[in-house]
């Protein structure tokens, strides 16, 4: 394999930078001295706005409930996702293409439309906004990201591992527990860990489902449009980004032999 | 030989379980059950709800919706103020596909035919970390990048491009008082967002021209511009227009991006929000919420005509 050319080098060095630059430079800003602007460069760097961001009670109450949120959407697109892949992955049956259509459609559709369908459905129904409202909304999209993974690795593994499993007296619980779990798991893992992230960072749906509840991107949003202390959203901003780092990178490591990392549509 | 004794499980599992394996239909059926009264329930549900109310209408009096089917709201889409907003929003949609596909493509051509190994892996990260980085972070980036005071004006500043940019935002539609307050800075922060979408299926496309290809290409004479406008850039076809699908739909649905960097005309995700909150119009928000489906439909029916199901 030969050298690339020097102008397909610096095209795609140039378009990498534009992807990263902006995400470093919230790195750079959660160090500035400067209060009230976004001055460029920083006059002076400090590690106060951590310790500032550290005392607020509303971030984090926001945090707090992103997490649970995105914990209970989770579990929930977990058990559901896998079913699906299940009955997908290793059988063919009568509208088989519409129910994958079914699960990919929340994706594939702007958030918009989830959010505002989901929004009058509740109004329609008269059931209050609460915690649940939002995680009805969250697990549904993310069944897709689970249910990718899920799909990807059951095709991957062979079933005659499974009826081996049932001719040595295994009955269908314990193939399931013994078997097709462990090879499943870290495809499972790599899936939740994505579905969390999704959950977590999730904001264009969670306006229509939530109410007055604040999660972190809902409270990111509203100083956004409003900002009060700037510097402490440029805090939040570098964290969330450096948490979001580490289920990414660890679902890379789980899921790279082979089969590649599900959810390239949010 | 006997079977083994595992766990000495013989009771109602062992004759529910023995049952279920004999009738492998059965077990597809309580497999899709909850994934499909999930989904067919909440979800379709919901959107055949929302899609019911938009052929309501609003009585412009009391402002109470009137449950009697007509078309009239779909009507109300006609109008030209309403044509403007899904004109500019489809515009706006059609400029980030392309130029985003420009942009992608040296990043994909690199990763899938020179990027080996560590290389390899380190692109395919440096792809999914931003994609899958917050969405308001990252367009809290531009908010940063863009102020009056920020890195951009610096920059322009300091290597003497200032009367450059000031050109450019004193041009009639895409300039404005500043960067942030424009069409441009609009049109830069969805190219941003929506970029590592178009770069994957791309990538997925190009990983499948196989290299004997090029190679066959070159012995017969093509120069290597030839070779990639008559082989390359047809097969990469199917991988750019599903990538076009993402960007494309993402940037029909978004609300946020518009209102946070940029001139204060409306996008149709816009629309919708403040038609179904403020004004409390919820047939004519359902209405325009039809409009990205219907595009969407539309889009990817013509998608998958052209391959593009293949490289997603």
């Amino acid at each position: 394999m030969n050298r690339a050319p020097l102008g397909l080098r610096i095209a795609a060095a140039a378009g990498l930078l534009f992807l990263h630059l902006p995400l470093a430079l919230i790195f750079l800003y959660a160090f500035t001295t400067e209060e009230r602007s976004y001055q460029f460069p920083p006059p002076g760097y400090t590690l106060e706005w951590f310790a500032v961001a550290w005392n607020r009670p509303d971030i984090w109450a926001a945090l707090g409930l992103s997490v649970r949120v995105a914990a209970t959407a989770t579990a929930i697109a977990l058990v559901l996702g896998t079913l699906a892949a299940a009955a997908v992955a290793r059988s063919r049956f009568f509208g088989r293409d519409s129910v994958t259509l079914l699960i990919i459609l929340p994706i594939a559709l702007p958030g918009i439309v989830t959010g505002i369908a989901l929004r009058s459905a509740y109004s329609l129904a008269d059931i209050p906004f609460s915690f649940w409202t939002i995680v009805v909304g969250h697990a549904t999209f993310c069944i897709v990201v689970v249910y990718n993974n899920a799909v990807a690795r059951l095709r991957r593994t062979s079933g005659s591992l499974v009826e081996a499993s049932m001719d040595l007296g295994a009955d269908g619980f314990q193939t399931f527990r013994h078997v097709v779990l462990p090879q499943l798991s870290t495809a499972l893992l790599a899936g939740g860990m994505l579905a969390f992230a999704l959950s977590f960072d999730e904001v264009i749906v969670t306006t229509f489902t939530a109410g007055q509840q604040t999660t972190l991107p809902i409270w990111m949003l509203s100083e956004l449009i409003r900002p009060r202390q700037r510097p402490v959203t440029n805090v939040v901003a570098a964290m969330v980004i450096a948490v979001t780092f580490l289920p990414i990178l660890a679902a890379y490591y789980l899921t790279r032999d082979g089969d590649r990392i599900a959810g390239q549509g949010k | 030989m006997a079977a083994l004794p595992i766990d000495g499980r013989d009771g109602a599992l062992r004759r529910l379980s023995d049952r279920l394996v004999a009738r492998p239909r059965l077990l597809v059926a309580l497999f899709l059950a909850p994934p499909l009264l999930w989904l067919g329930v909440v979800y379709l549900g919901s959107l055949v709800a929302l899609l019911a109310q938009s052929f309501f209408s609003i009585d412009e009096f009391s402002g109470l919706i009137v449950r009697e089917w007509t078309l009239k709201t779909y009507g109300e889409l006609f109008r030209p103020a309403n044509l403007d907003i899904i004109g500019r929003t489809v515009t706006m949609a059609a400029l980030v596909t392309l130029v985003g596909a420009v942009i992608a493509f040296p990043i994909a051509y690199y990763a899938a035919r020179y990027a080996r190994g560590r290389t390899k892996a380190l692109f395919y990260l440096a792809v999914m970390l931003p994609l899958w980085s917050s969405y308001l972070v990252r367009v809290y980036a531009w908010k940063l990048i863009l102020a009056r005071e920020g890195i951009l004006a610096w920059a322009t500043e300091r290597t003497g491009t200032t009367p450059l940019l000031d050109a450019w935002l004193a041009l009639p539609v895409v300039g404005g008082p500043s960067l942030s307050i424009s069409y441009t800075g609009t049109f830069l922060v969805f190219l941003y967002l929506w970029l590592p979408f178009m770069i994957l299926p791309i990538q997925a496309a190009l990983e499948r021209v196989p290299g004997s290809l090029l190679e066959a290409s070159a012995d017969l004479g093509a120069r290597p511009g030839q070779t990639l406008r008559k082989v390359i850039l047809p097969l990469a076809l199917p991988g750019v227009v599903a990538g076009s699908i993402f960007t494309f739909a993402l940037t029909l649905g978004d609300y946020i991006t518009p209102q946070i960097v940029g001139s204060s005309t409306l996008y149709i995700g816009q629309a919708v929000y403040t038609l179904q909150g403020t004004a409390g119009n919820i047939p004519l928000a359902a209405a325009f919420s039809v409009v990205p489906i219907a595009i969407m439909v539309g889009y990817l029916a013509v998608a998958k005509r052209m391959g593009a199901f293949d490289a997603l």
